[in-house]
């Protein structure tokens, strides 16, 4: 997928893997719409890419709200482009700290599985129908091995992560051919504020920084029409995972 | 014609078919749509997706205001036309005029956002440009927070953002729903392209249907916006030297390719802006069929279906139309107008 003069749209944009994927697909050349909950933060990661020289515009809004997608996909088509990459970096634990499952309130489980799950689809459908009339489009889902691994603990954001990974490959059975695909990305762990709230005893200095694993992330980009649509990629070996 | 009270996008919606050569119309769904084309035909949509047009506002006397947005015009200018207080519920023709503007009137939409009156135009004092005092982010966030979609005064229930957009949409550029294509599921389409029909995409700033001024209606569409992509004037050419035909859907589509067209002498890729009025007598250089909605009377959407089809076969399936219980209005049946 060629990056540089692509729109793309990425959420939770305004830090960790999301920010460090803006400013790396703005330094290839892509126009780049960020959209995060956090106003401030947000603006200033726009304004760093900017900063750089790059093309960034920040778009303040929550991926788990029902009546906020017709807005965040219009409003970012209307300044970077139709969106020829979108990335879903926005995800939540659903509750900290983690817990057993017979400790987690549904209520946790459903905003786990409103924003790392419903909301994606909804942006997907926003925006993947115009990307099939262009013949052209990359929806990289942005995932962790909770998806296939069942640690205790984890079970909110765990499932969230499995259905997202099935989303992924559905949405690539679906629409083979068209020239729209589909990746999912287990970026590893890595020293991130959501990091440190599910797994505080660990040391940061002993994970990976989020601009490294963005790098790799925007070669697989990059080479997304070599890979199976739908395939489920580790970031640290970009080999295809279980 | 009845009107839809609420929307839905159902495949088995009811279209009525017109061969112009045959003089002949017949029943049929938009399900039977790929049937009714052949491989090597294009099909060629609007992907604008359409804005939240409609902002309540402060005149500068403090006077409620409702302004629509036609479209956005060059230099971060945007048409507008401004309605008198009171909502959807009253049909647009019923609605009180705006206040007076003059150029340098201020309009706020909230404390946040807020346009000044640039122009007024000779055509009518409610038709105005305003410049926002946001730009870019700023102004897309703000405008997608206070705008909501133009409202139809016969429909049961306010329509979300989410409830105007076609199943491709893309930029928003539309005042209104680029209502033609509204029927078209993904189901449908990637059916078409089964079956070697190929798809392809202009983006038209479809604008207002009803500005509440029957004088300023009947100029009605102004100028808009068009982008045609390098891939659809390629396959244009394609269908055309395959012996397919181009089949646009909605009006819009025309305005944007025969826009393009009657201008530069041939298709074109690339943006512009186009004032083209079809009617009868106009000779279509690039359109062969056309799948639209059911039109009033008098319209300037039902003048343009005259290019494609005799006056009195459109008047005797109209009138089939409505005798059959078809429904008008956004959201409405379809026809199609296309040779066999």
């Amino acid at each position: 997928m060629r990056i540089e003069g692509s729109a793309a749209l990425v959420t939770g944009g305004s830090r960790g893997l999301g920010a460090a994927l803006g400013r790396a697909l703005a330094r290839e050349g892509a126009r780049v719409a960020l959209v995060a909950r956090g106003a401030p933060e947000l603006e200033s990661v726009a304004a760093g890419i900017r900063a750089a020289g790059g093309e960034a515009h920040a778009l303040p809004g929550d991926v788990g709200d029902t009546r906020g997608t017709a807005a965040l996909a219009g409003a970012a088509a209307a300044l970077v482009g139709p969106i020829d990459i979108l990335v879903h970096g926005a995800s939540t634990l659903g509750i900290v700290p983690l817990r057993l499952l017979l400790d987690t309130d549904a209520a946790a489980l459903e905003r786990a599985l409103a924003v790392n799950l419903v909301g994606p689809f909804r942006l997907t459908r926003a925006v993947a129908g115009g990307m099939v009339l262009r013949g052209r489009g990359l929806v990289v889902h942005v995932t962790s091995d909770v998806s296939v691994v069942a640690y205790p603990r984890w079970g909110a954001y765990g499932v969230s992560k499995a259905a997202f990974d099935h989303l992924a490959r559905i949405w690539a059975a679906e629409l083979d051919g068209t020239g729209v695909r589909f990746l999912s990305v287990d970026p590893g762990e890595m020293d991130t504020r959501m990091h440190a709230e599910a797994v505080p005893e660990a040391d940061p200095a002993s994970l990976p920084k989020p601009a490294a694993v963005a790098e790799r992330i925007v070669r697989l980009i990059r080479d997304a029409e070599t890979l199976a649509s739908g395939a489920r990629l580790e970031a640290a070996t970009s080999a295809v995972a279980p | 014609m009845i009107p839809v009270t609420s929307p839905s996008r159902r495949a088995e919606e009811r279209l009525l078919h017109l061969d112009p050569r045959a003089g002949l119309f017949r029943d049929a769904s938009v399900a039977e749509l790929p049937s009714m084309l052949h491989p090597a035909d294009l099909v060629v949509v609007n992907d604008a997706a359409t804005l939240p047009a409609s902002l309540a506002a402060a005149a500068p006397g403090g006077q409620r205001v409702e302004v629509r947005l036609a479209g956005e015009a060059r230099g971060g200018r945007w048409r507008a036309v401004v309605f008198g207080e009171g909502d959807w519920r009253t049909r647009t023709e019923d609605r009180p005029p705006p206040p007076t503007l003059r150029s340098g009137d201020a309009l706020e939409f909230d404390g946040r956002l807020h346009a000044t009156v640039i122009a007024v135009s000779p055509l009518s004092p409610r038709l105005v440009d305003v410049r926002f005092d946001a730009a870019g982010s700023a102004l897309w966030s703000a405008l997608y927070r206070l705008g909501r979609p133009i409202q139809y005064s016969h429909l049961e229930a306010g329509l979300a953002l989410s409830d105007v957009q076609t199943a491709y949409a893309s930029r928003p550029w539309a005042a209104e729903l680029p209502s033609a294509g509204w029927p078209l599921t993904w189901d449908l389409l990637l059916g078409l392209k089964r079956r070697g029909i190929a798809l392809a995409a202009v983006t038209h700033a479809a604008g207002l249907s009803s500005t509440g001024e029957a004088a300023l209606d009947r100029v009605l569409p102004l100028p808009e916006r068009f982008d045609i992509p390098a891939r659809t004037v390629a396959a244009v050419t394609k269908a055309r030297a395959a012996g397919g035909r181009v089949v646009a859907v909605g009006t819009s589509v025309v305005r944007a390719l025969e826009g393009c067209a009657a201008r530069r002498g041939g298709l074109a890729a690339g943006q512009g802006t186009t004032g083209l009025v079809v009617g009868p007598g106009f000779v279509p250089r690039v359109v062969d069929g056309l799948l639209t909605g059911f039109h009033e009377p008098g319209s300037s959407h039902l003048g343009l279906l005259r290019a494609f089809a005799p006056p009195p076969l459109l008047d005797a399936a109209y009138a089939h139309a409505a005798a059959a219980g078809y429904r008008g209005h956004e959201f409405g049946d379809s026809t199609i107008i296309l040779a066999a």
